[in-house]
């Protein structure tokens, strides 16, 4: 998938469009831009939006250095729900910075 | 305001106590109103003002994309500059348009807050803002679509898009048959709020 151009680029990417990735599933304290729903659950890179100052330290009156690279990451509604009703090609779809993400 | 059908939001999506931030908010409003701080006429006229800075733009743009393939394919690819190239300027907001096709229906809610296209649809509605839709819509998004009058049938893929963090987001709704011919003008006035944030379609 090619990068939309007016996005900020982001070179020194850890991650691809089509990588699997696991959020991590962690519980830190303070403002945090990862819904609860999705830590420890397991998608795909959708896109790569590029980079962005880090809003968990934004929030805080700090400068949001170093910047982190911010994807989106669609992930089967069946990964996130066990009791899901609808069919399985339903999806949802997030962004996530990279300090959030593993490889799965 | 476009906004028909026929059910009450604010009261089937948030029935219960007001949370304690909005309880704070209140307060706090109070009483600076009873310190003479600020009066209520001002806390209106700012409303007012919000609704002024971003005045609701999203018809002509999708309207716009529905005549212009070419200009469609281009909002699809980065929205903020393919809207700046229409005359909207999306100031702040860096957009992500996503399309309804046969197989697929788009819905937007952003769960942590409200992050809304604001720069492009105003300001949004309450029900985008309640607890209710913000808790349901990811976790049985086709109940609630269904409680809007949407039935999205099985073969076609729900695709939830929660805006949580730098991006905003507006469907890009199916121009309804029977449109052929029809000036951007009149294909506009098919085109409701609620059809870009994907809780309803765009019907003649």
């Amino acid at each position: 998938m090619n990068l939309p151009s007016a996005y900020t680029e982001a070179p020194a990417r850890r991650f691809n469009v089509g990588e699997r990735v696991r959020v991590k599933a962690s519980e830190p304290p303070g403002h945090r831009r990862t819904p609860h729903y999705v830590r420890g659950k397991r998608g795909v890179i959708e896109r790569v939006c590029g980079t962005f100052a880090n809003p968990e330290e934004l929030a805080y009156g700090f400068d949001g250095e170093p910047k982190r690279v911010l994807y989106r990451v669609r992930f089967e509604q069946r990964e996130l729900w066990a009791d899901y009703r609808g069919p399985e090609h339903d999806y949802l779809e997030l962004e996530i910075y990279e300090h959030w993400l593993e490889r799965a | 305001m476009k906004h028909h059908h026929d059910h009450s939001h604010d009261r089937s999506f948030d029935s219960g106590p007001p949370s304690e931030y909005e309880i704070m908010s209140r307060a706090i409003q109070e009483l600076l109103v009873e310190k003479g701080i600020i009066t209520p006429e001002q806390v209106r006229a700012r409303m007012e003002q919000f609704d002024a800075d971003f005045p609701y733009r999203g018809p002509r743009v999708i309207a716009h994309a529905w005549a212009d393939p070419g200009f469609k394919a281009r909002l699809l690819a980065d929205g903020k500059r393919a809207c700046a190239e229409f005359g909207v300027d999306l100031e702040a907001d860096r957009l992500i348009a996503v399309e309804n096709t046969p197989q697929v229906h788009n819905v937007i809610v952003c769960t942590l807050c409200s992050c809304y296209p604001r720069a492009l649809l105003g300001m949004p509605p309450t029900w985008y803002k309640s607890e209710n839709y913000r808790r349901r819509i990811v976790r049985e998004p086709r109940e609630v679509l269904r409680e809007f009058g949407t039935v999205i049938p099985e073969h076609v893929s729900v695709r939830v898009h929660d805006s949580n963090a730098d991006m905003r987001y507006v469907v890009v709704p199916m121009r309804p048959a029977g449109t052929e011919g029809w000036s951007e003008e009149k294909l506009a006035g098919l085109i409701t709020r609620d059809s870009l944030v994907g809780v309803t379609v765009p019907k003649i």
